[in-house]
Order: C-alpha cells, then sequence, then structure tokens
C-alpha cells in the first residue's frame, strides 16, 4: 500500500466506517442514558424548571462564580483555550467545512488558514499544558482513569498531524493528511464510548441539574 | 445472619441510578474542579475526598450494568465487581466527608449534581450494611421513639408549659383547621426552647391560627440523612398524616435545613404523591407575612452581624433573599460573608455529619473554612436559620476560642417584634 | 526509423550532434535548460555538456502498453522538436511502434536484434499499463503485454516508466480496473525503475530524466520512484494562487466572483496540495501556462491513483464514500441497537426495583457492630 492508496483508504472506506461508528454510537449512547428514566417530581415547583434548565446549560460555560474561578483559574483558563481553539480549528478551517458541507450539506464562511493554524498552535500548547497540569495536580493525578489519557491523546493526534500536513514537516504532506484523517477516525470511533462523549451529555447533565434548581427556585 | 448483604447494595444503586446520573457519570471529565468547591477536601486535601470520586462503587456499577462497553469489559475481565470491603471503605466518604452541602453541584463545569448522586449513594451504602453507627442510632431512635434525639412528647409538653407561663399565650395541640402545623426539630426542644416561644409569639401577633400535632411534632428526617428511603418515608408519612389529620393549610418546617429538603423536596416523592398541604420554611412563612404587613418591627441591633447560609435552605432550597430581607428588618449593621448566598460554605455538619461520631474529627476540620470566612469579617454576631449549623458553629467557635453569639434569626425577629392591636383571631 | 548498425567505433553524442549539424551554443542552450529543470546549478551546466558530449548512444527500445499515446504525443509535439528532438538524436531508439517506420515482422525483429545485441545494457522505456486480468486485453504481434515486459526487462540496464498508467496503472487501473491493470513495478523487481508520472509528463521532465541517465547516471528518486529533480516540489507549495488559500478566498464555482479574481481552487476540487510535478515551475506549451493557471484546479495526475481520488471537483478533504445518507443509516442503526440496549436497562432497573427490600432499623441494628 502506498501513500495514496493509504490516503485514499483513509479517506474512502476507513472514514465512512468511523462515522458510522461515531453516528451509530452516539444513538446508542444517548438511548442508554435516556432509557433509564426519571421519577416523576411531586413536589410542588417554587419556579420553572424549564427555565432553570436552559439557563444552566449556557450559564455553566462562563465562570460566574468570582471565587471558584479564582480557585480554579489554570483549569478554567486553559480548559477555554483549548475548547475555543479546537472549535475554531474543526470548525472553522476551510477544508474541515468543505468536508461537513458534503455531509450534512450545508457550510459556513471559513477562516483565513493561518488564522486557524495559530490557532491550532495555541490548542497544541494549552492541551500539553493541561496534561502536565494533570500529571502534577494532586487531584486529577489522583482522578485520572487509563481513558482520561486516552482521550487526550485522540484529540492532541489529529491537531499535531494536521499542523505537520499543512507545514509539510517530517512525512509526505499525502502521508501526514492520510494520518491526519486516521487520527481523527480514531478519535470519531473512539467518541462514544469514553469521556468524549461529555460534549453531548454535558448539555444533558446541566439541563437536569439546571432543572433541578430551577424547579426549587434557586438562582445563582 | 444479617440481613443486610452487598447483594441488596448493589441492587439499591441499580434500582437508584437514572438518566440524571447516567449523563453525569458520562459527563464527567476529571477536571477536579469539585475538590476545590468540597469544604472536606479544601480544609483536609486529600484527593480521595474529591466529591466525584466519593461515588467511583456507584459509577462502576452504573458501567457495569448500563452501559454497553461496561458489560463487554466485565465480560473480559477488564473491569472487577464492586466489593463489600470497597463499600466499606467508601463509608467514611460518603458519610463522614459530605455534608450534601451541594457546593459542588453548583460549580461542575459540565453541571453534573453530585449531592443528588451522593444521596442516591447512601441507598446503597444502608442496603449494604455500611451505614455509621451514628445515624442507625438516630433513625432507629427517629423510627421508634419519634425523635432522632430520643425527644418524647412529655418533653415538647413541658417546655410549651413553660412557654405557656412565660409570654400568657395559649400554645394549642391538635387544633384542626388551623393555618399552620408547626413542626420542631428535637433540637429545638432540647437546645433551643427559644424558637418555639419566638414562633408562637410572632404567629400569634399576626392573627394566624396554628397548632402543633401531640402524634408527630419531629419534622427532622434521618432517613433523609442515612440515605434510606424506606426509612424517610415512614418519617415523613407521620408528617403527612397529622397535617391531613388536622386539615392545616401548610406545615411549617423549622430552622432546620434538611428537614426543609426532607418536607419540602423529597417527602411528596417519597409518598408518592402530592401534599393537600403547602410545606414552608420558617423563614419563608416569616418573610409572608412581612410582605402582607402582618409583621413590623421596632429598634436595631447594633452589633456588627452575618448570615450563615444553611445549605438546604439556600443553595438546595431556593430560600436565598427571605432572610436577608428579614436581617435588614433587624440589623443595622449586616454583612455578607466572602461566599455568601448559593456559594455560601456550610458549617461542616450538615447531613447527616453531625450524626455520625465517625465524623466528629473531620467536621471540625471543615469548620475551619467558616472560620476563615468569620475571620475575614470581623462580625460580632453570627446569625442563621438552622439548627443543626447553629450546633455545629457554637462548637466550632468554642473549639477555636472565638467569642461570638450564634443567633437564630426567628428569635432575633421576636426581640424585636412589634405588638398589632388589631390581631385577626386569637390562636 | 534507425536499426542498430554494426560499427567498430561507437559514436559520442558531441560527435553525432555535429555531424547533424546542430551548434555547439544551441547545445548548451539545452544543457542549461536541463540544469534549470533539475534545480540544479548553473556552474553545472558545462559539466553536463561535457557529460552528455561524451555519452555514448544507448539504444532505447520503446514499449506502448494499455495507453493513449499522449505521453509520445506530449513528447513529440512538444514546443521546442529541436530540443526534444536532440534527445533523440542523443538515443538509439531502436523499436517505437508509434514512430518506427517498420511494421509487422520487421517492427518485432529490430525489437529482438535490439535485445540481443545490448543485452544488458539498453534503457526499456515503457508508456502504459499492464494488463494481468487477462492476458489478451493487449497483445501486440500476439504477444501479450506482460510478456513482452518480461522479456524485455530482462536485459534493460534500467526501466523509465513514462506516463501514470506504466508508473502507477493510471488511467486504465481506475476502479473498477476491468483490464486488472498494474505498472511496471508491480511485475519487474529486479531492476532500476524510474516513474516519470503524469497525464502526460512535461516534455522537459521526460528528455532532462533520459539526459540525467545518460549524463549522471540514474537520478535520484522519491519514495514513488519518481526523480526529485522533478516532482520533489509540491504544486500547491509553488502555485501562485497559495496567497488566497492562505487568505482562506476561495472561487467557490468556475464562474463566480472569486474564479473571475484568480482566488484559490480548493473547494473546486485542486490537487494541488497532494501532487508532486513540476507543473508550476516549469509549465507547459512553452512555458505559457499550467492548469491552474487555466483556472482549472490540479487532478493530481502525477500521482497514484489520481482517477480515484473522489472526483476532479470535489475539495481534497471531502470524502470519498461518506454521505449524508450513510450518516443516517448509521443514526437508524444507533436506533436499533439503542432501543435495545434501552430495553435491557429498562427490564434492569425495574428488576432491581422490585427486587428491593424495605430496609428496616431492626435490620440496620443488626448490621450494626456494636
Amino acid at each position: 500500500m502506498n501513500e495514496v492508496d493509504f490516503l485514499l483508504w483513509v479517506k474512502g472506506p476507513a472514514f465512512t466506517v468511523a462515522v458510522v461508528i461515531f453516528v451509530a454510537g452516539l444513538v446508542l449512547r444517548l438511548f442508554e442514558i435516556l432509557s433509564l428514566g426519571r421519577k416523576h417530581n411531586f413536589a410542588v415547583s417554587k419556579g420553572d424548571p424549564m427555565q432553570g434548565g436552559l439557563r444552566e446549560m449556557w450559564r455553566r460555560s462562563i465562570p460566574a462564580d468570582k471565587a471558584t474561578f479564582e480557585r480554579s483559574l489554570f483549569t478554567i483558563v486553559a480548559g477555554y483555550v483549548f475548547h475555543i481553539g479546537l472549535f475554531v480549528v474543526i470548525f472553522l478551517l476551510a477544508a474541515h467545512i468543505a468536508l461537513i458541507k458534503s455531509v450534512i450539506g450545508f457550510g459556513w464562511p471559513n477562516l483565513p488558514t493561518p488564522v486557524v493554524d495559530a490557532f491550532a498552535v495555541v490548542t497544541m500548547i494549552a492541551l500539553i499544558a493541561v496534561l502536565v497540569h494533570r500529571l502534577r495536580h494532586p487531584v486529577k493525578r489522583f482522578l485520572s482513569k487509563p481513558g482520561d489519557y486516552v482521550v487526550w491523546a485522540v484529540t492532541f493526534l489529529p491537531l499535531l498531524t494536521g499542523y505537520m500536513a499543512y507545514h509539510h514537516l517530517l512525512l509526505s504532506p499525502q502521508m501526514m493528511l492520510g494520518l491526519h484523517i486516521l487520527s481523527v477516525e480514531l478519535l470519531l470511533v473512539l467518541f462514544p464510548f469514553t469521556k468524549l462523549m461529555h460534549a453531548f451529555t454535558l448539555f444533558l447533565s446541566r439541563w437536569y441539574n439546571g432543572a433541578t434548581m430551577g424547579m426549587r427556585g434557586v438562582k445563582s | 445472619m444479617s440481613a443486610l448483604t452487598l447483594e441488596r447494595g448493589i441492587n439499591a444503586f441499580k434500582a437508584q441510578i437514572d438518566a440524571p446520573m447516567a449523563s453525569f457519570f458520562s459527563s464527567c471529565v476529571s477536571c477536579g474542579m469539585c475538590a476545590e468547591a468540597c469544604l472536606f477536601y479544601t480544609e483536609n486535601p486529600d484527593p480521595k475526598f474529591t466529591p466525584i470520586y466519593k461515588l467511583e462503587p456507584m459509577r462502576r456499577v452504573w458501567e457495569q450494568e448500563y452501559t454497553l462497553i461496561g458489560k463487554l469489559k466485565a465480560k473480559l475481565g477488564l473491569s472487577k465487581p464492586v466489593t463489600d470491603a470497597e463499600l466499606a471503605e467508601w463509608q467514611e466518604l460518603v458519610y463522614n466527608n459530605c455534608s450534601l452541602c451541594g457546593r459542588c453541584s453548583a460549580v461542575c463545569p459540565v453541571g453534573n449534581d453530585i449531592t443528588y448522586m451522593i444521596r442516591k449513594m447512601r441507598e446503597g451504602m444502608v442496603a449494604s450494611g455500611h451505614a455509621p453507627e451514628g445515624l442507625i442510632g438516630a433513625s432507629t431512635r427517629a423510627v421508634q421513639i419519634g425523635s432522632p434525639m430520643g425527644v418524647k412528647l412529655p418533653a415538647l409538653q413541658a417546655q410549651v408549659k413553660h412557654v405557656e407561663k412565660h409570654t400568657g399565650m395559649e400554645v394549642p395541640f391538635d387544633k384542626e383547621g388551623a393555618e399552620y402545623l408547626l413542626m420542631l426539630s428535637s433540637m429545638e426542644i432540647m437546645n433551643y426552647p427559644e424558637y418555639l416561644e419566638a414562633v408562637a409569639k410572632i404567629l400569634t401577633n399576626a392573627g394566624k391560627t396554628w397548632t402543633l400535632s401531640s402524634e408527630c411534632f419531629e419534622a427532622t428526617n434521618s432517613g433523609i440523612q442515612i440515605g434510606s428511603s424506606d426509612i424517610a418515608r415512614e418519617l415523613v408519612s407521620r408528617v403527612v398524616a397529622a397535617a391531613e389529620k388536622l386539615k392545616v393549610k401548610t406545615v411549617i418546617s423549622p430552622e432546620c435545613g434538611h428537614a426543609y429538603t426532607a418536607l419540602r423536596w423529597e417527602g411528596p416523592n417519597l409518598i408518592g404523591r402530592p401534599y393537600t398541604f403547602a410545606a414552608k420554611h420558617i423563614v419563608e412563612v416569616l418573610d409572608e407575612l412581612r410582605v402582607a404587613g402582618l409583621l413590623e418591627t421596632e429598634g436595631f441591633e447594633d452589633a456588627k452581624m452575618t448570615f450563615h447560609d444553611p445549605c438546604q435552605l439556600v443553595r438546595r432550597g431556593g430560600v436565598v433573599q427571605q432572610p436577608r430581607n428579614l436581617m435588614n428588618m433587624v440589623a443595622k449593621n449586616f454583612v455578607e460573608m466572602a461566599d455568601h448566598g448559593t456559594m455560601n460554605w456550610c458549617c461542616g455538619a450538615g447531613g447527616g455529619v453531625s450524626a455520625n461520631e465517625d465524623a466528629e474529627e473531620v467536621k471540625m476540620k471543615a469548620f475551619q473554612r467558616k472560620k476563615k470566612q468569620l475571620d475575614e469579617l470581623k462580625v460580632d454576631t453570627l446569625v442563621t436559620a438552622c439548627a443543626n449549623c447553629r450546633i455545629q458553629l457554637e462548637e466550632g467557635l468554642e473549639v477555636n476560642q472565638m467569642d461570638m453569639p450564634v443567633v437564630g434569626l426567628t428569635e432575633m425577629i421576636a426581640e424585636h417584634l412589634v405588638e398589632r392591636k388589631d390581631k385577626g383571631g386569637a390562636a | 526509423m534507425r536499426t542498430t548498425q554494426h560499427e567498430p567505433h561507437e559514436e559520442t553524442l558531441g560527435e553525432r550532434l555535429r555531424s547533424q549539424g546542430i551548434s555547439r551554443r544551441g547545445f548548451l542552450k539545452f544543457c542549461g535548460l536541463l540544469a534549470s529543470s533539475m534545480a540544479l546549478a548553473p556552474a553545472m551546466v558545462p559539466k553536463i555538456a561535457a557529460a552528455l558530449e561524451q555519452a555514448k548512444r544507448p539504444s532505447v527500445i520503446w514499449l506502448s502498453f494499455q495507453e493513449c499515446t499522449g505521453c509520445t504525443e506530449s513528447l513529440t509535439r512538444s514546443h521546442s522538436p529541436s530540443i526534444e528532438g536532440l534527445i533523440f538524436d542523443a538515443i538509439s531508439l531502436d523499436y517505437h511502434h508509434t514512430l518506427q517506420a517498420a511494421s509487422g515482422y520487421g517492427a518485432e525483429e529490430a525489437r529482438a536484434e535490439a535485445m540481443k545485441e545490448h543485452y544488458g545494457k539498453y534503457v526499456l522505456v515503457v508508456d502504459g499499463s499492464i494488463p494481468i486480468g487477462n492476458p489478451g486485453f493487449s497483445t501486440i504481434a500476439g504477444i501479450s503485454n506482460l510478456d513482452m515486459l518480461k522479456e524485455a526487462a530482462a536485459g534493460a540496464a534500467a526501466i523509465i516508466a513514462v506516463g501514470t498508467c506504466a508508473a502507477f496503472g493510471g488511467l486504465p487501473k481506475a476502479d473498477p480496473n476491468p483490464t486488472g491493470a498494474v505498472s511496471v513495478a508491480d511485475i519487474i523487481k529486479d531492476k532500476p525503475i524510474i516513474n516519470v508520472s503524469g497525464c502526460p509528463p512535461i516534455p522537459v521532465v521526460i528528455t532532462g530524466t533520459i539526459a540525467h541517465i545518460l549524463t549522471f547516471g540514474i537520478p535520484e528518486l522519491d519514495s514513488l520512484g519518481r526523480p526529485k529533480a522533478f516532482y520533489g516540489q509540491n504544486i500547491h507549495d509553488r502555485c501562485y494562487r497559495r496567497p488566497f488559500y492562505e487568505r482562506g478566498l476561495f472561487a467557490e464555482t468556475f464562474d463566480d466572483e472569486g474564479a473571475k479574481a484568480g482566488w484559490c481552487l480548493y473547494k473546486l476540487g485542486c490537487k494541488g496540495p497532494v501532487t508532486y510535478n513540476a507543473c508550476a515551475t516549469l509549465k507547459w506549451n512553452e512555458g505559457t501556462s499550467f492548469p491552474i493557471e487555466a483556472g482549472h484546479g490540479c487532478i493530481g495526475c502525477s500521482e497514484p491513483n489520481f482517477w480515484d481520488f473522489g472526483g476532479f471537483y470535489k475539495a481534497l478533504s471531502i470524502p470519498t464514500g461518506m454521505t449524508g445518507q450513510t450518516a443516517v443509516y448509521a443514526a437508524a442503526a444507533g436506533i436499533a441497537v439503542g432501543v435495545a440496549a434501552g430495553a435491557m436497562n429498562k427490564k434492569a432497573k425495574m428488576d432491581a426495583d422490585s427486587l428491593h427490600k424495605t430496609v428496616t432499623v431492626d435490620e440496620l441494628n443488626q448490621e450494626s457492630p456494636s
């Protein structure tokens, strides 16, 4: 198998398989979660659960409490940086938008490539920083299971290979592009079955927590 | 042979796990922010006290029982079943080092309600025989005697006589059709008898009809603390029965945090139907009276005061503004702690910690957080609206040689009460 | 067409050119062009000239298999026949069935003779792919391409696979590859093979490669067996539209404002980022332009399997097999498995509920260690 065969394989059958596992897995996981249900609440509401749920869904993205922000400064700032970076890199690069458009049928404007490139660099730096922090922080190190490191690796690899493919580093662009796509496929396949799933379930979690808060009339 | 087994515990976990829990476990990214929000970690920084870690055995049960990957992992021998020894080890984490204060649930960036999960995990801990002795004792007394502290009706009657003599008012028992049924906590009967007198004065002065029940006067619910819905149901059913028998409109939960949670939020779900009456915390009732113009005060406290938010009342109960409205009625020099309201720090003894002898050392460590807040503020008086907090605060202040009175909010209001001439109908 | 003659003295290229009346100046110009196209320093020009002067005219056998003759067209119809013509003068092209005058037995005899005469020394040039699905798909004089290649390769000093068909299988190999087409390198494993890919290759790249073999031997090759001198650079890296790519400015259709303004053709399927060839620097038609300059994206013709690269007009990043419909089927599969898994979960939870035995304080105290 030469480089082009490899690239064609990752772009063709491998990508299809990865997306099928990703989509089917995602749906399966949501069924697994939602099927467990929730008991009907007979307590009289003090506030609106729906309002509370919707409110928490976005409010938890903002470090609203200053003291909490200061206490977990690094986690929050580095977390912001790499999450925003990932968003920009994944969704605002022209090549990625073209791909998404080919699958879902619509696209959106892209950013200049060097801007995305800069975001990729910053994101990689932030990811390395959070890894070092995870290895050194007593609580994070204690809580971390192998899965947490796997999740880190499969998030980092597409960034690294994408960066290397763009800059034609180490291997030929075909090979690097192939590895880049392969690393994304790895990410997609593992996504539904690892902590990566939080990207979807966090909205569910915020909803449940927020609905309880809303129902009890708690506004923070 | 013991009746409580690991099997029953695991079964309880399985029965307790629901969609929110599955979502919470799926969402956790091990960021560790809950540790920084938990005073059992900040004041005693051992990583095992991280809130989410306290759920690890239950998380494994979820993964093994309710996820495809978990089932696969279990089949391949990649994950081991939860053992009795592990649950025994976790008792310290789930009971001694958690007051169900809800601070972790408030800061979690992915929105996990960790407190909700710990409450559920305790169900399995009870069913597997890993509840702390102190809470078993309290629950036993609550079920068998009617009060976790073993207070019986004659003790209350003696208390009532004293109040009647002191105020000249009638303290009614079993008055059918009264607007309010006043519930108490044993702590108030034993430690803070001023509370009953204060409420009696305020309600009577407001022209409200109210009553005590001779069949059930205890509002606290050890079943909630130990984490057994079966016991909690038994206890809350007594309150419901008394309230429905007397056909009251509102049951007043006393100055106690978890009693409010038990009565207001968990009660209807424990009995499986809505109440025929309203359940309110005394602070809510007082604020309603204030708004209706039925609660007037005169004069102000000169001391510099702050208010300690009881977690179950504020963060987990949504009664945030009411105590502040009441404070401002009588306190000229009312200041807030750095973290107040829904982000307050727990006193360190809620959620069953105070009744758990194993946690005595831990709860004083946890009090250091409150001490830091108070040291920053330099107040003369500490006001609160939970008898359990109050006992812990008094003990903590004494141990740390801090000379500061702890006052119940209701009593303080009662002291400034203006007697109304046009009382609608005497009690 | 010439046939090999028995000569006591093998003519050098220099002698041959002089006898043809080619001036020294014209010769040096050709050497200069070679040097620049192979990215050699100008100082190398006299060395190339000296080496070429002394080069013996090797015998060349050119085999055409499953091909379109485009490669030969490219070479013979190139802009400066006098210079490319030079290379024909520099070699002894003993067999090329498009160009040779002889036909039938005469032609095949010439090949046999050359192979015998120059065994182990001749250069074999191949254009076109070889069908191995059924040898009868392509034959010359009743000999299958496969057999002819094997026979001719046995005595070759080196093989030049001209064009993408010979180098990588090319168009005949395009999915579903009905003839079972393969490249030269797929069959011949024991000879040096130089792949001069392209559909067709740039004329001067063909001649330059031959000149390199004549002067300095086999050139340095990349991982796909192509001379690095010509295939070392990426079209995208050398593209004059690259600044638009960087700025994120793309033509969305072939007739929009972006296309008119000369913006990047990535979204219109340009394969420049993964294509290695000298088009952007040497250009075509006397250095006039190259496809991208003409407003069409690079189709990646010098790369293996370029026909099956997901469509000439689909952006490089677009997966070749994945569609929205596949995603919908995947979701449906997820729902099917999810409903089953959900039902199992529900049942497990209900079982746990029904197995629950009420916890009593008696039980609690029984358990109590005291």
